[in-house]
């Protein structure tokens, strides 16, 4: 018989008490444990998300914005970039694949973000190693009309293929648009803002009406752009403007068909970069570089715009529940020392009688701190054991709703220090129960 | 193993800050392997004379001598160890531990002196007839048989000296004999000096050498 099995008949003896110190610690660090797993899972989720893109290019203004706007869609664009510069784009020899991007407008039904864009956007990786899926066989977009729609789109409007939506534009008025996308696919859960977007071809984007510039317009913005004469810009797209101030005269004309270039504009621009990772990494600081002289645009790097973001904001978010919990613990502390305190008056005959067989002071001494330790250390475990439990069970939820795997098994390094923070926990407020029946009297403990 | 007081003193404070003498005992031996009923009125030290021959309580001077070693002289800790391996208590009130079986009280009595033993332990439950009972608790076992646990641990150390207060005194006349019988046969077989307090003549008549703590207790007595 050792001092451990003798701490644990003394905990199984005032069970009641026990148990629900234990329990307290329990729920603590079952809270810590779900609380450090969800911040795994959303810290993954915005640093993965947008992974599989070099740059995003976008007007000048807030880098911050244009990842969100592009990447998250929880913001809107900052402002419009020129067809032809995204032509450009793809001409450049460094650039493998350039992808436009057109935002701002929402489904009618549900209120998800549009997407106007190419097919191209669903070949590329959207995050490190992940390619997007789609349950039937092809991606749509083949056609002016179609669309592809995320997973979450799907389930809450409970669309699938074939269904047909309009959509509001995002400018002042909020009028909904008489065009009608249909659905030619749904994306399988990715875990990242896709599942919620709605995506449509960008030539039907463009058809929409006032989803294109008027001719006027497009002429001084382009050469305000690109730094030209409106003479120069004209002299570029000299057919398509008389084709345009043609059609302007006709009062029968009903703009229909595909937009002029001139007319066409995206509010941001996807690159992913040729080359293995390091090159890759390299054209990407000189495109930066490049864009910061030029001063007409801005070519942002949305790991380490997001990576800031989390850092700063979803940091503080992990650091504040992460001080809840920790200050749940320090109160089943309390608990377990008033426990063990108020058990002392009862236990005194109990401490009496060892020290009587023989037991030293400091033998009592540690049996009062191994069993403060033993309620820690169980509430502990089963607090691992609670969390991880529950993450198991909301694994398949949130891997439903959002497409993140998750796995319950993995341990994250806090937890590892948790159970020795415990430990010091239970010497901490077993001290003063311990110190009681340190300094018992055996011969009055006998008595009582 | 022997025992031997001389001049062993000892007072307790009153809460008014006055002495109250407990204990004078200027000579007092028990011979190895004897056994010694003391009988005395209540109040009259006796519970405060085994406390100090156990180490228990530290007397105000004077020397406890156990087997030739002086107890009183001992630091706390070695106090404690000398205790748990030479020395046995009966308690009038067993003291048994409510959350431990039978056969784990008794192991319980031998965890602090390092000797531990099942097998012995189990021995001794078979010894003092508790064999079919060793897996219960105290609160399942009648008074008579909470005692003959309590027998049992006061032997699982091996003890040479063993200190019995008022042994018999909460069982009733039935098991009063038997306990007393088995305490005694235990101590005689394995050579233990025995010394056991009680005030009922019909216990200490059952012994060859009887004590009054009244008369080698040199103090007033305060009934």
């Amino acid at each position: 018989m050792n001092l451990v099995s003798i701490a644990y008949k003394s905990m199984k003896q005032r069970w009641l008490p026990s148990f629900l110190t234990c329990l307290s610690v329990a729920l603590g660090v079952a809270l810590m444990v779900a609380v450090l797993v969800l911040n795994n899972v959303v810290t993954t989720m915005f640093q993965q998300t947008g992974s599989g893109y070099d740059l995003v290019v976008g007007p000048q203004g807030s880098a911050t914005q244009l990842i969100l706007s592009t990447i998250y869609r929880i913001d809107s664009p900052i402002e419009n970039l020129p067809w032809r510069y995204y032509q450009e784009w793809l001409e450049d020899p460094r650039v493998e694949h350039a992808i436009p991007f057109n935002l701002g407008d929402t489904t009618q039904v549900g209120d998800f973000p549009i997407v106007g864009t190419t097919p191209q956007y669903f070949l590329v990786e959207y995050a490190d190693g992940k390619k997007f899926r789609v349950g039937t066989d092809e991606f749509g977009l083949r056609g002016t009309w179609d669309a592809v729609i995320g997973s979450e789109v799907a389930r809450k409007n409970g669309w699938k293929k074939g269904s047909k939506f309009k959509m509001i534009h995002g400018g002042q008025d909020d009028h909904v648009h008489d065009e009608e996308f249909t659905v030619q696919g749904v994306l399988e859960p990715t875990g990242t803002p896709n599942d919620k977007t709605a995506f449509v071809h960008i030539d039907g984007f463009f058809q929409m009406s006032d989803h294109s510039q008027p001719i006027r317009d497009a002429i001084r913005f382009q050469a305000n752009f690109f730094k030209e004469s409106e003479e120069e810009v004209i002299e570029r797209y000299k057919d398509s403007i008389d084709e345009i101030l043609k059609n302007e005269a006709d009062p029968h004309h009903h703009a229909h068909g595909p937009i002029p270039d001139i007319q066409k504009e995206v509010t941001s621009i996807l690159l992913v970069l040729k080359g293995n990772n390091l090159q890759r990494s390299n054209r990407a600081f000189i495109i930066q570089g490049e864009l910061r002289e030029g001063r007409r645009s801005q070519a942002v790097n949305p790991v380490l715009v997001m990576a800031r973001l989390v850092k700063d904001l979803v940091g503080n978010i992990r650091l504040a529940f992460l001080y809840l919990t920790g200050l749940i613990i320090v109160v089943s502390g309390i608990g377990i020392f008033v426990s063990i305190y108020n058990s002392m008056s009862d236990r005194k005959r109990e401490i009496a009688v060892m020290r009587a067989l023989g037991a030293r002071r400091t033998t009592v001494f540690s049996l009062i701190l191994l069993e403060s330790a033993l309620i820690c250390l169980l509430g502990g475990l089963a607090g691992l054991l609670l969390g991880h439990a529950m993450v198991y069970f909301a694994a398949p939820i949130i891997e439903a709703r959002s497409g993140l795997l998750i796995d319950p098994l993995a341990f994250t390094l806090v937890e590892f220090i948790v159970i020795p923070i415990l430990v010091a926990m239970a010497s901490l407020v077993g001290f003063l129960p311990g110190l009681t029946a340190y300094r018992s009297d055996v011969a009055e403990g006998l008595q009582s | 193993m022997s025992l031997e007081l001389v001049d062993v003193r000892k007072s307790y404070r009153e809460p008014g800050g006055a002495l109250l003498p407990v204990l004078n005992v200027p000579h007092f031996k028990v011979n190895e392997g004897e056994q010694v009923a003391l009988i005395g009125q209540s109040g009259g030290g006796k519970t405060t004379l085994l406390n100090v021959i156990s180490g228990i309580t530290r007397p105000d001077s004077g020397k406890v001598i156990v087997g030739g070693v002086n107890v009183t002289e001992l630091p706390e800790p070695a106090r404690d160890r000398f205790r748990a391996e030479r020395i046995g208590i009966i308690f009038q009130t067993f003291h048994l531990l409510p959350a431990f079986t039978a056969i784990e009280n008794v192991m319980l009595g031998m965890a602090f002196s390092g000797k531990q033993s099942r097998s012995y332990a189990e021995e001794l439950i078979e010894l003092v007839g508790l064999k079919s009972r060793m897996n219960h608790k105290p609160g399942q076992l009648s008074v008579g048989e909470q005692q003959r646990v309590s027998v049992a641990r006061a032997l699982a150390s091996r003890p040479r000296l063993m200190l019995a207060d008022e042994p018999t005194a909460s069982v009733d006349l039935a098991n009063q004999d038997n306990i007393l019988m088995l305490l005694r046969e235990a101590c005689r077989e394995k050579n233990v000096s025995l010394l056991l307090v009680t005030h009922s003549k019909d216990v200490s008549s059952q012994f060859e050498r009887i004590e009054k703590l009244s008369e080698f207790n040199q103090i007033e007595v305060h009934a």
